[in-house]
């Protein structure tokens, strides 16, 4: 069957309905990002409230927090469309599964990561992170959760058919999400010692332009065993 | 030739070759392994700094090398089986898991020893320690698809494209500990292997290396043959095998 839509408005009206259907439900577009808070906030309370030592954890801490709560969201991504048949559609609609998958995953990123970069300078202010370093991070986390949110959307995938997903997607998503801490961490940590922060930083970016032309098309063939 | 491999990838006779050749494979790694020991415990010289300490090698190299080659044997392994459809290619991989995972434990635990005998510590956040962790990690969540799945068909073909995610992976990773390693590390302590070494010494790592190897074939074929007759415990060739017996 040959789709009278275009590719790319497909791509374009999927993002659509996956927004709106995250608007619908507001409050739960708070929760990561509340988790997000909340972690960065048990840091302190566990270590010590010393700005010396906060600030030696700072880059850890957020990226830590970063990385688990997008992980988190990330449950969301294609079970309730697998549940109630929706992929399964998708999938038979007759548009590449590469495009769908990749614009299920933007539009994922942009209700869950990017709130969570917006907000990130407030958690490194209470972490005694300076002005720099927090747009420093903030541009880190932007290319850090994004390629989180492809790399898990492999994992997402992977996971349809599984009950009790998430700590099995966690467990699948985390070892390959090291390479984004190390750099994220890196360059807010130089950024902090007010060092030049963008070799990390377009390490970050060749990881972003990576995962997001290959993952996709590993997302769209687990797609396609999970919904058969 | 095309036949011969055609004929590999019918589950019946996979099982069959592999039954004659393992009592093979295993003999001769138990040769190599038993003859690189003697070797490596009473005949190489002791080193000028670490002393007897640096005969572990001989178990935590070979093992080191044994954690990734498996790796990538399952990641070819499922290519296959995810591109031709081979039901012997999956088994394959599924049998590889759990051997990788188990070489790369004894790299770990010889590593961790052999840390605590040179540097006073059993572990240490060493570029090759810490990817091999990870490397660890991603065995057992291969594994931990595998088994999350009830279907076989779909648990090999997600666990194959998991495999093959991780194989791309891989590399990126390691040289990222490698380089995150590099700054933060004093450099002294990752020297592990110096590249010159002396062939008294070299002989028992070279018998070491091809008896961890053959001693993979031998286990894979042992956990491929269970792996083949569970998936085809309904077929007919094995109900006639059983009878025959």
């Amino acid at each position: 069957m040959i789709p009278r839509t275009g590719m790319m408005r497909a791509a374009t009206l999927l993002i659509e309905r996956d927004l709106r259907l995250a608007f619908r439900r507001a409050s739960q577009l708070c929760h990561p990002l509340v988790f997000f808070l909340v972690v960065t906030t048990l840091f302190p309370l566990s270590l010590s409230p010393q700005p010396s030592q906060l600030r030696d954890i700072a880059p850890g801490v957020l990226w830590v927090a970063a990385l688990l709560s997008s992980l988190l969201a990330l449950d969301a991504l294609l079970k309730s469309d697998a549940e109630d048949g929706t992929l399964e559609q998708l999938v038979l609609s007759g548009q590449p599964v590469v495009v769908l998958v990749a614009a299920k995953t933007l539009a994922h990123w942009l209700v869950g990561g990017l709130p969570l970069v917006i907000i990130s300078p407030l958690a490194a202010m209470s972490l005694g992170v300076a002005p720099d370093a927090m747009l420093v991070t903030a541009e880190g986390l932007l290319m850090g959760t994004l390629t989180l949110s492809f790399l898990g959307s492999v994992g997402a995938a992977l996971t349809i058919g599984v009950r009790r997903s998430s700590v099995l997607l966690s467990l699948l998503v985390l070892p390959l999400a090291m390479p984004l801490l190390i750099f994220g961490a890196r360059a807010t940590d130089l950024a902090m010692a007010g060092e030049a922060s963008s070799g990390p930083l377009y390490l970050l970016g060749a990881l972003l332009a990576f995962t997001a032309t290959l993952a996709p098309f590993a997302a769209a063939a687990a797609v396609r065993i999970g919904v058969e | 030739m095309w036949l011969w491999i055609h004929k590999l990838g019918s589950p019946p006779h996979f099982y069959r070759i592999a039954g004659l050749l393992t009592p093979w494979f295993g003999w001769s790694a138990g040769v190599l392994i038993a003859a690189g020991v003697v070797s490596g415990l009473f005949f190489a010289p002791p080193d000028y700094q670490q002393g007897d300490g640096f005969r572990i090698l001989y178990v935590h190299a070979p093992s080191a090398w044994m954690s990734l080659f498996t790796y990538i044997v399952m990641a070819v392994a499922a290519a296959i089986g995810l591109i031709w459809r081979m039901k012997v290619a999956h088994a394959v991989a599924a049998s590889c898991a759990p051997i990788g995972a188990a070489f790369t434990a004894v790299a770990l635990f010889t590593g961790s020893v052999w840390g605590k005998k040179m540097w006073g510590t059993w572990w240490v956040w060493d570029a090759r320690l810490t990817s091999e962790l990870i490397l660890l990690f991603l065995y057992l969540g291969y594994m931990a698809l595998r088994s999350a799945y009830d279907d076989h068909q779909k648990a090999d073909r997600a666990s194959a494209i998991l495999a093959l995610v991780g194989v791309v992976n891989v590399p990126i990773i390691h040289y990222s500990v490698v380089w995150w390693n590099t700054l933060h590390q004093p450099a002294s302590v990752t020297k592990l292997a110096a590249p010159s070494i002396d062939p008294s010494m070299l002989l028992p790592l070279i018998l070491m290396f091809f008896g961890f190897n053959i001693l993979f074939g031998a286990l894979l074929f042992t956990r491929v043959r269970g792996e083949v007759l569970m998936r085809e415990r309904n077929a007919d060739w094995i109900r006639e095998r059983v009878s025959q017996l």
